[in-house]
């Protein structure tokens, strides 16, 4: 293979002939070449003052839309002048190749120019973005508790095998993994209840630690979470492909109400889901916590659910399992809106899949946050 | 060169033998033989689920054959090394069906990623060589910035043609190139295939149900029946071939009618 400066050197050559600039044109003008002779063409041709060019290809051997393309940006000249050719020994199809690449040069595309105050640019419109998100889902809210309210003044008009199906996979699927995490959960409060109270000699009162934040805080927190990174982006992705391949037109068309078919179900089976998977949450990361007791400080099972039920009253339990259909309600219709929203790129796909994880997660811990200062004033 | 074991110039770019493709029980395709001459505009017929963009998959080597042997300029697919597939890749252009532009990129960009794949040229001047095949297949300058879902229909097939020209492939698929045009659009795209043709020496293979097209721009007709390519000839013997299918297929009103407008002149006169 030869060298690049090589290519260049012997890819053509310039003359005057008859008060005429001649390039001629030798060896390939492809893809494979077109960068050295690029630049070569660049730094050599000089029109001289000449209006005419004449290209000679009868020394060619094979020139593609690259090769055309840099011998006609070459009619533009070092000082512009260059307006008219012709050529010796081209085919048919390389005089068209040649005109084309020469009207190409024609229009130039705009360049996208920055600003320097396209950062502010962006911050404002990321604001106003963001207020429109909030709006927006609270109004969505509004519709999808309409629709609710409306499901259960007519409960025939429901689509119970899709709540079913749905439940199955918002909530049957997801008791492994909630188990699992709750369990570990659990064990980790009672780790560091251990440690912390046996500097006080108090080492029962883990007992107590274990099942209030179990009961009020951590059981539901996970269940809201998982239902958040499983259901909430499956809702998303699989709402907003109906969406681009025009699923939800037709049913709009047709005269199925989306909301009603395709939110209501999903909130339904998240609602009915998110209590039971809260319970069995509750129970694993008791018996979490009952295990760790049991290893590091020597209290039985007996001892440790005795204790439970005697010190920690059943309020602790229905805060936890009050806000359970709450988040649940949430991240369902966060879900969907953000499906419901994608539009026709597979880009605006992965971007609402995100914000609606995102935003489901922050939702819950927001309003986990109000919840604990509700309940904290009401003293409950 | 890295091309040494193709022959660029063998005058049968495409050979199919006894092609055979199965999807379980349900046979598609069996002993299908296709040929497709150098320079020359084929169109592929057949009605509906009848595997037309199957066959277009094996063709591009997507899909391999149950039995059976395609042959890309002279040499059978299965054979070419990791290597030769990658320098064959270059020499053929496809334009699917919905365009299949990557939409997290530019349209430029687009028509950039053959050649930055391929190629060592200057950014820059594939920058101007990705605007200049936007231009050769019609579109405006500024689409060239545009994300692909800003684009038409029309104007995705487009940029889905510049980026099949990318690296000026001798071999050009085309899945159903005017399918949803309007016929402006779509008697302009022909013409655009009938020009590039001419100007870089094209062979083209474009699986159509447009009959306009098959009128105007293809040489030969090649229809595909009971699993096999019944018939690949010109348009004169095919719409004679007594086949019922066939004399169905081109004896409608609709046929009768793009034949009237192909003899009276349009493109095909301002072929060679």
């Amino acid at each position: 293979m030869s060298s690049s400066a090589d290519i260049a050197d012997k890819a053509f050559i310039t003359k005057i002939e008859n008060d005429r600039l001649v390039v001629e044109v030798l060896g390939r003008w492809t893809y494979e070449t077109a960068g050295p002779i690029d630049k070569a063409m660049q730094n050599q041709i000089d029109s001289g003052g000449h209006e005419h060019v004449t290209f000679d290809l009868t020394r060619s051997e094979a020139i593609d839309t690259s090769g055309a393309y840099i011998l006609a940006r070459a009619l533009k000249g070092r000082d512009g002048t260059i307006s008219v050719f012709d050529t010796i020994g081209a085919t048919e199809g390389q005089k068209k190749l040649l005109t084309a690449a020469a009207d190409a040069r024609n229009g130039e595309p705009p360049h996208n120019q920055r600003q320097w105050y396209d950062v502010i640019t962006r911050l404002g419109e990321a604001t106003v973005r963001g207020i429109n998100e909030i709006y927006d889902t609270l109004a969505f809210i509004g519709r999808v508790v309409v629709v609710l309210f409306k499901s259960i003044v007519q409960p025939g008009r429901v689509r119970w095998r899709s709540v079913v199906s749905l439940i199955e996979r918002v909530g049957l699927d997801a008791v492994p993994i909630i188990i699992v995490l709750s369990f570990f959960i659990g064990c980790v409060i009672a780790f560091m209840g251990a440690q912390l109270l046996a500097t006080f000699g108090v080492q029962i009162f883990m007992v107590d630690l274990v099942g209030l934040a179990v009961l009020r805080e951590f059981a539901v927190l996970i269940m809201a979470i998982m239902m958040a990174a499983r259901s909430n982006s499956a809702f998303t992705a699989s709402i907003g492909s109906m969406v681009m391949r025009q699923e939800v037109d037709a049913m709009t068309v047709i005269g199925l109400d989306t909301d009603g078919t395709l939110v209501a179900p999903r909130a339904m089976a998240c609602l009915i889901s998110a209590p039971i998977l809260t319970g069995i949450a509750m129970v694993s990361g008791l018996i979490g916590g009952a295990v760790v007791a049991n290893l590091v400080e020597d209290i039985s099972f007996n001892t440790f659910f005795l204790r439970i039920s005697t010190n920690i009253e059943i309020q602790h339990f229905w805060v936890g399992m009050i806000k359970a259909p709450v988040f649940a309600f949430i991240i369902a219709v966060i879900g969907c809106r953000q499906g419901l929203a994608v539009t026709g790129s597979v880009e605006s796909l992965g971007q609402r899949t995100t914000s609606s994880v995102v935003q489901a997660i922050f939702a819950v811990i927001v309003l986990d946050a109000i919840f604990a200062m509700f309940f904290m004033e009401m003293n409950f | 060169m890295a091309d040494a074991k193709f022959d660029i110039t063998d005058d049968h770019p495409i050979v199919a033998k006894g092609i055979k493709t199965a999807f379980g029980d349900n046979v598609v395709h069996e002993n299908l033989d296709l040929e497709i001459n150098k320079g020359e505009i084929v169109g592929v017929v057949g009605g509906s689920g009848t595997g037309k963009s199957v066959l277009l998959n094996t063709l591009l080597g997507l899909r391999k054959p149950d039995a059976g042997t395609v042959y890309i300029y002279g040499t059978p697919r299965g054979q070419l090394s990791e290597k030769e597939r990658q320098a064959l890749n270059n020499r053929v252009g496809v334009l699917f069906q919905g365009g299949a532009l990557f939409s997290s990129l530019t349209v430029r960009e687009n028509v950039m990623v053959p050649m930055r794949e391929h190629s060592n040229l200057p950014v820059k001047l594939m920058r101007e060589l990705a605007d200049m095949k936007l231009h050769l297949v019609g579109l405006p300058p500024h689409a060239a910035t545009l994300a692909p879902s800003d684009l038409s229909g029309g104007m995705r097939k487009r940029a889905g043609l510049a980026r099949a020209l990318a690296l000026d492939p001798g071999l050009l698929f085309l899945d159903e190139p005017t399918a949803g045009l309007d016929p402006i659009g779509a008697a302009a795209f022909d013409q655009l295939i009938l020009d590039l043709r001419e100007a870089l020496g094209l062979t083209v293979m474009m699986i159509t149900h447009d009959l306009d097209s098959l009128y105007t721009i293809c040489d030969r007709v090649a229809v595909l029946l009971d699993k096999r390519i019944a018939i690949n000839d010109s348009l004169d013997k095919v719409t004679t071939d007594p086949n019922p299918w066939i004399q169905e297929y081109f004896g409608g009103p609709r046929s009768r009618a793009a034949a009237v407008a192909g003899n009276r002149g349009g493109l095909k006169e301002s072929k060679k």
